[in-house]
């Protein structure tokens, strides 16, 4: 029997080590069976599945898709971004929140966010560039979409929901529009604010529960922060939800051509 | 009637007149109707099954040569040979064939849907995807990085500016807004076209074509809406000065805050 080296037996411990943590307690208990992280992964049909069966947020995605739709030139994974972008927003806006207060305060927190704050200022631009491109990629998802015919039957009510999702994208991002508490924020909102007013029968009531009185104030601040930052969120996540389901319900992606 | 093909009719015939001790076309001319039906004299040679062993049935069964093996029932094993070749399931019906229907030829079950050429999501997919997940990354990041957020001074609802401008993806209403009555431009051209048409769509299109060539007016549609917001995006963003008045932005300068960094960045 060949005697083994140094180097080979501390290579042979690794591998020992590894495998029995891999297929250990632990780790079969945090992984469901199956699992490339229980038992390696070795590029089969089988693991393939797998890999996309055995993690939550994977499982978005049904194991295949038709080959058409994988082509970067079919979507230009405009959906995936715009969602992609909604999560970049969620977690630059929870740092965010960090260090805002919204009252009359508002103004100096943001100021002391771009001089005083580690990244403050990376992270404040990240958030509303972001935004804006958010707001520009829903739309040019919404084009595709449209372009493609994909809106026909079955997917007329996905359609619907998507619509619904382009105004809660415009209203999150009009409701940050104001949180800064400068100029550019306040008249913004109120020039927007206005245009509500001339509501049909109920402009008056509109305004003033926009404005949460007549005019843009810091209560007009406080309001708007908490549909920012919870209630709208609250509202898109579970009209998300059902728009990513309902895309797989329907047949998946639409097409081809 | 149904149109019954030949060959199935003269198989039919065969078997009758099998049973009848007739001659085939003798069958057949009955079976046409040209023919009086044979009156069956005697019972077709069946099997006549009982528990009992050998009974005389309530018919004159001339058949009943073998003894009938009861075949459901464990009966006592007095007459159990073998088990049969056949099991009926309904013993006490004396089985004679007929030509009842003839089912044409189809599929039973339509097939809804063609199979699809389809790949793993894993990694035809997911990969793309991360990447280009990555570079979006890339990209807002070193935007951030260069470009600086405005920020002008406190709010002061006694400072009005001039103009005062909403955000972008407003800035196309707001030009409506100088153009028409605030009621249709600032509200009922949004939530009527902007809102309900736009929901409406698809059940609106009843057109199942998604080929660009065989839906031009869809197409010709949604390109003049995105042409019509884009311009007067453009306009409001960019053409617009004090007093809502026409600015040209190479001679008066921008009138945007929203991109009064974009501007000055050095």
């Amino acid at each position: 029997m060949q005697k083994l080296s140094f180097r080979d037996k501390i290579k042979e411990a690794r591998i020992n080590a590894s495998d029995s943590f891999r297929g250990g307690k632990l780790m079969s208990s945090i992984f469901r069976p199956g699992s490339p992280f229980r038992k390696g992964y070795v590029d089969s049909p089988r693991n393939r599945s797998y890999v996309v069966m055995n993690n939550v947020l994977y499982h978005l995605h049904p194991v295949k898709v038709k080959r058409h739709g994988v082509r970067l030139s079919y979507t230009l994974c405009l959906g995936g971004l715009s969602f992609f972008l909604f999560i970049v927003l969620t977690i630059t806006g929870i740092w965010l929140m960090f260090y805002f207060r919204p009252t009359e305060l508002a103004y100096v927190d943001i100021q002391n966010l771009q001089t005083s704050i580690a990244f403050g200022s990376l992270v404040r631009n990240m958030h509303r560039w972001g935004a804006h491109l958010m707001v520009l990629v829903v739309f040019l998802h919404m084009s595709r979409v449209f372009y493609h015919g994909a809106y026909k039957a079955p997917r007329e009510f996905n359609w619907v929901i998507g619509v619904i999702l382009l105004l809660l994208t415009l209203l999150l991002s009009f409701t940050g529009y104001l949180l800064p508490w400068d100029q550019l924020a306040i008249w913004a909102v109120t020039v927007g604010g206005n245009m509500a007013g001339y509501t049909p029968v109920i402009g008056a009531q509109a305004k003033f529960g926009l404005f949460a009185g007549l005019e843009a104030t810091t209560a007009t601040l406080l309001r708007f922060y908490v549909l920012h930052v919870l209630f709208l969120p609250f509202i898109i996540v579970i009209f998300m939800a059902v728009h990513f389901w309902r895309v797989r319900k329907d047949g998946g992606i639409s097409g081809p051509l | 009637m149904v149109d019954i093909p030949e060959h199935l009719l003269i198989r039919s015939a065969e078997a009758r007149a099998k049973a009848l001790g007739i001659t085939v076309d003798q069958a057949l001319a009955e079976m046409k109707g040209e023919a009086e039906p044979t009156v069956i004299s005697k019972e077709p040679d069946v099997q006549v099954i009982d528990e009992t062993p050998a009974p005389a049935a309530e018919t004159p069964a001339p058949a009943a040569e073998t003894p009938a093996p009861a075949a459901e029932t464990p009966a006592p094993a007095t007459t159990k040979k073998e088990t049969p070749e056949e099991v009926e399931f309904a013993p006490e019906v004396k089985v004679t064939q007929r030509l009842l229907t003839v089912v044409k030829a189809k599929p039973i079950q339509k097939p809804v849907s063609e199979p699809v050429d389809k790949v793993n999501t894993w990694p035809h997919l997911m990969l793309p995807e991360f990447v280009s997940l990555m570079a979006m990354t890339a990209f807002l990041i070193l935007l951030s990085a260069i470009l600086q957020a405005p920020l002008l001074e406190e709010a002061n609802p006694n400072v009005t500016p001039n103009p005062a401008k909403a955000p972008w993806y407003f800035l196309g209403l707001q030009e409506l807004l100088s153009y028409w009555d605030p009621q249709i431009a600032g509200v009922m051209i949004p939530l009527l076209l902007g809102v309900v048409l736009w929901m409406a769509f698809p059940y609106i299109d009843r057109n199942p074509e998604t080929h660009p060539s065989k839906r031009k007016f869809a197409i010709m549609f949604y390109t003049f809406f995105l042409a019509g917001a884009g311009i007067l995006t453009i306009i409001g963003v960019l053409f617009r000065g004090p007093g809502w008045n026409w600015t040209y932005p190479w001679i008066d300068g921008i009138w945007f805050d929203d991109l009064l960094d974009w501007i000055h960045f050095e």
